[in-house]
């Protein structure tokens, strides 16, 4: 019986999704990544219980279905904030300062890289080249990318977010 | 100057509210070929032109699509795969495709597809390129609208469905192979070649693995012909390229040149020249996994052999600037840590070279560098070779790592000799 136990954290809709999805692919386990996106985007991050229930419905063991969540860099495994700001960290912002950004935003979060302040609104991580070098510094905040960012202006971007001014699902 | 692949691209780039030229667009092309003109002519014509792959790689299109066993020999499934996972750091041209030129980029797909009698196709692009996955959504609803998609198209009984698959970051997605297993949700790790994918690809059926930009080219090359392609590019170049410029110019961006320009002219005229007060030290030629071009290079003409006899590839074509006030050392340190990180892990040199790497040049950066560093990181480049890993990543990665530390040995040596980095 613990199909059907793992099967319960999962919403009928969102059961409903993934077996759509995986009707789509000639074979269900191409189902995995759109699978975990699509569970992390109304619940923000793959907890075990997810992770179990969408390895049932896919018809694949848990531990492959984790290999899979643990090796990409936009599937999350732990609770995130509100708002996953992914600040890019490659040359060009690099070389464009984006080191001074990070500071801004952890002075103003009082958090460090990989983690979310204490009111749950935000999570700071890092990400590879984001492909928007000619506006360096970038960083993605949820779907919402900016470039050319300076320091002046990281508070009042996170108070945007902070205040759901902006569209506030996570990528 | 013509510029056939950006010719619909907004003049200014900050209003990205609005997709450009998208309901106008009438797959001219794509109505004028399908079910009428001869797969194979149409093959001669795309070899001829001399396309070459725009990913990285600089691989013949022609050729690599010859590879590609006919309908008649392999029936069944097949493939059709364009690579958006764009990810290479610096790299910034196929955003400007997806979400500028998606109509140009779908018409490119149906020609190739056409050409290739492939009649699956998944775009694999990248989770953070949001704006792009949504362009793309969109597009395919108005060439399934116009006609273009589906069943039976345009009365040829030529088959097409184009299926955007977001990816979830990685770079060694980008890697053909890694990219086929993703897809098929295994973990991304290379595969062994041979088989080559156009033989055994995805689910072990024929498939072809392309970068957006040289699908791009397609509709153009069939319009106008090889010959008018070969005639766009200088200096021994053919056809036109988006290049790229970041760093501390006047004017960073991307710019569709003749393939054959120089590097200097792709700086110093397009993109305005160095900002006041910085000078130019060397520039890495198309991405992280190029070898540094020095500023006594500079007239090197932007083609795959050129680059390659200045010791160096042309890899994607965008250029990342080294200037006077960026240490080296950090620049470096940067490039490495990203490749340590985005290793697989699956082969052993990569996994455990890289990070090692990576921690003997933030050691020198922070001014902690020993006198034996210089040495170890010269054997490690060698561990880390061409050869001695599974793919290209981590040679890939040693090519800044090797020409600068000969182009920047001074400024090594002063890292390790002062206990500090001079930039600080």
């Amino acid at each position: 019986m613990s199909i059907d136990k793992n099967l319960l954290h999962l919403t009928e809709a969102e059961q409903r999704e993934i077996q759509e999805i995986v009707a789509s692919y000639p074979h269900p386990k191409a189902a995995s990544l759109d699978a975990l996106l699509l569970i992390q985007a109304k619940r923000r991050y793959i907890s075990d219980d997810m992770l179990a229930a969408i390895a049932t419905l896919i018809g694949i063991s848990v531990a492959e279905l984790d290999e899979l969540a643990t090796f990409y860099n936009l599937i999350y495994r732990k609770p995130v904030g509100q708002n996953v700001i992914l600040l890019c960290d490659s040359i060009s912002c690099w070389i464009m300062g984006r080191d001074a950004i990070e500071c801004a935003i952890k002075q103003q979060l009082q958090i460090e890289v990989g983690e979310t302040d204490r009111e749950g609104q935000f999570t700071l991580l890092p990400i590879v080249c984001l492909g928007h070098c000619d506006h360096a510094p970038a960083m993605l905040i949820n779907k919402q990318l900016y470039g050319d960012v300076t320091q002046d202006e990281v508070k009042s971007l996170l108070e945007r977010h902070k205040h759901g001014e902006t569209e506030c699902s996570t990528p | 100057m013509q510029h056939p692949l950006t010719m619909h691209c907004r003049p200014v780039l900050s209003d990205l509210s609005q997709p450009v030229g998208c309901d106008s667009y009438r797959f001219e092309v794509a109505r004028q070929i399908i079910g009428k003109v001869d797969r194979n002519y149409l093959l001669d014509v795309v070899e001829q032109s001399g396309l070459a792959g725009c990913g990285g790689g600089s691989f013949p299109t022609g050729r690599k699509w010859r590879l590609y066993p006919p309908q008649s020999e392999r029936p069944g499934p097949r493939y059709f795969i364009i690579n958006a996972d764009e990810m290479e750091p610096g790299t910034f041209k196929d955003r400007l495709l997806l979400e500028d030129e998606t109509s140009l980029l779908i018409e490119g797909i149906i020609l190739s597809a056409y050409i290739l009698d492939a009649n699956e196709c998944y775009v694999f692009v990248r989770g953070e390129y949001q704006l792009a996955i949504e362009r793309l959504m969109a597009g395919i609803e108005q060439a399934k609208m116009a006609g273009l998609l589906g069943t039976d198209i345009l009365g040829s009984k030529f088959c097409l469905d184009i299926h955007v698959h977001r990816g979830a970051g990685r770079y060694i997605c980008g890697e053909e192979t890694a990219l086929l297993n993703s897809l098929e949700g295994r973990r991304p790790v290379p595969r062994a070649k041979p088989p080559y994918p156009q033989v055994s690809g995805l689910w072990g059926a024929p498939t072809i693995v392309n970068n957006v930009e040289t699908v791009a080219n397609i509709p153009n090359i069939i319009k106008n012909g090889a010959q008018w392609y070969r005639s766009l590019g200088r200096n021994g170049g053919v056809g036109t390229k988006i290049f790229g410029v970041s760093g501390r110019v006047m004017r960073p961006g991307t710019y569709e040149l003749p393939m054959g320009t120089t590097m200097r002219e792709l700086i110093e005229d397009h993109a305005g020249g160095m900002r006041s007060g910085y000078r130019l030290r060397a520039v890495l030629p198309g991405g992280a996994s190029t070898a540094f071009l020095s500023a006594e290079q500079l007239d090197t003409p932007m083609t795959p052999a050129a680059m390659m006899k200045s010791g160096t590839r042309l890899g994607t074509g965008t250029a990342i600037i080294l200037d006077d006030q960026t240490c080296p050392v950090g620049f470096i340190a940067n490039l490495q840590r990203f490749f340590a990180r985005e290793s697989c892990g699956f082969c052993t040199p990569c996994r455990d070279g890289l990070p090692w790497v990576s921690q003997i040049l933030d050691r020198i950066e922070a001014g902690k560098g020993r006198a034996e560093d210089l040495d170890r990181l010269s054997d490690l480049q060698n561990t880390l070779a061409a050869g001695n890993t599974f793919c290209a990543l981590a040679p890939g990665a040693m090519a800044s790592l090797q020409s600068g530390l000969s182009l920047f040995r001074d400024d090594f040596v002063r890292h390790i000799e002062q206990g500090a980095c001079p930039w600080k």
